[in-house]
């Protein structure tokens, strides 16, 4: 179950530029001017970004006082990732469970006289 | 044949999330397999050791189903909600509220099947409250890519690799 860590999480990855921003951290620290550098958004928009993505725990910032480089925090998106992969596994896996009882549905369909037989294909071909 | 068994997750609207899956079966008989209790409880959430004991579906217009899951360890899931709307192998909308609700209200599920050439495509939409709680459950974060794993964020954003 989410928690409301996960909340924040998802809430901070809903926005393109703090996504591109993530993007550009997983390949290594930077500061609020690099960051801004590929944008067409002030360092001072980098920074509001940079806020969010810090109170979700996604970023933090160094101490160097002139360029307080940002830091990317793995955890809270291995999170997203993992609930995200168990919903998308739950499914899968139950689809690949109905794909199996439907072919023991269709062969009890193909017997005809058979007792516990319960529905009758229409039209069905073989 | 191709993409038959790959699981399709969409966003038709700003309030939900459809799930699409082929099935190579007569639609009357994935209708069967979803609302008979004997069917569902074999393979809806039955994986990693869980168990369906709990499956009750008065199936009509006002009726209710309640679902009950158990992990191996004792830990129980349990949901239910009211039918709306019942077509006999074509579609079905009901309400859903979990027992620990990990989203806030009551979230509206249609349930529709739809067969062409001996294939039955079952489609799934969720449509909760607001937006808010939908983006919360799952969009945002699935629709940006970042589903596809932190390993793959830099493929968000191709710029940024020759910058």
């Amino acid at each position: 179950m989410p928690s409301a860590g996960l909340d924040a999480t998802f809430a901070a990855l809903a926005d393109p530029t703090r996504r591109a921003i993530l993007a550009r951290l997983a390949t290594g620290d930077a500061s609020v001017a690099e960051l801004a550098a590929p944008f067409a958004i002030s360092q001072p928009a980098i920074s509001k970004h940079l806020k969010v993505l810090e109170r979700a725990g996604l970023v933090t910032r160094g101490i160097d006082a002139q360029r307080r480089p940002s830091r990317l925090e793995a955890r809270p998106l291995a999170e997203v990732h993992e609930w995200l992969e168990r919903y998308r596994e739950y499914w899968e896996a139950s689809f690949r469970q109905l794909d199996s009882l439907l072919v023991e549905l269709q062969q009890r369909d193909r017997k005809p006289g058979d007792p516990t037989r319960q529905t009758k294909p229409k039209g069905a071909k073989g | 044949m191709k993409d038959l068994g790959k699981l399709q997750i969409t966003t038709p609207s700003d309030r939900e999330i459809a799930m699409s899956r082929e099935f190579r079966a007569p639609q009357a008989l994935v209708w069967e397999a979803y609302t008979r209790p004997e069917h569902l409880t074999r393979w809806l959430g039955v994986h990693n050791g869980w168990t369906f004991p709990i499956c009750e579906m008065d199936l009509q217009v006002g009726g209710n189903y309640r679902w009950v899951w158990r992990s191996p360890n004792g830990m129980e899931m349990a949901m239910g909600g009211v039918y709306r709307e019942i077509a006999p192998s074509r579609r079905i909308v009901c309400t859903e509220r979990f027992d620990n609700p990990w989203y806030e209200g009551e979230a509206v599920d249609t349930v529709e099947f739809v067969e062409k050439s001996g294939v039955t495509t079952l489609t799934m939409t969720v449509l909760y409250d607001s937006k808010a709680i939908r983006d919360a459950v799952l969009q945002s974060p699935m629709e940006s890519g970042v589903a596809a794993g932190f390993d793959k964020l830099e493929a968000l954003l191709p710029s940024f690799a020759s910058a």
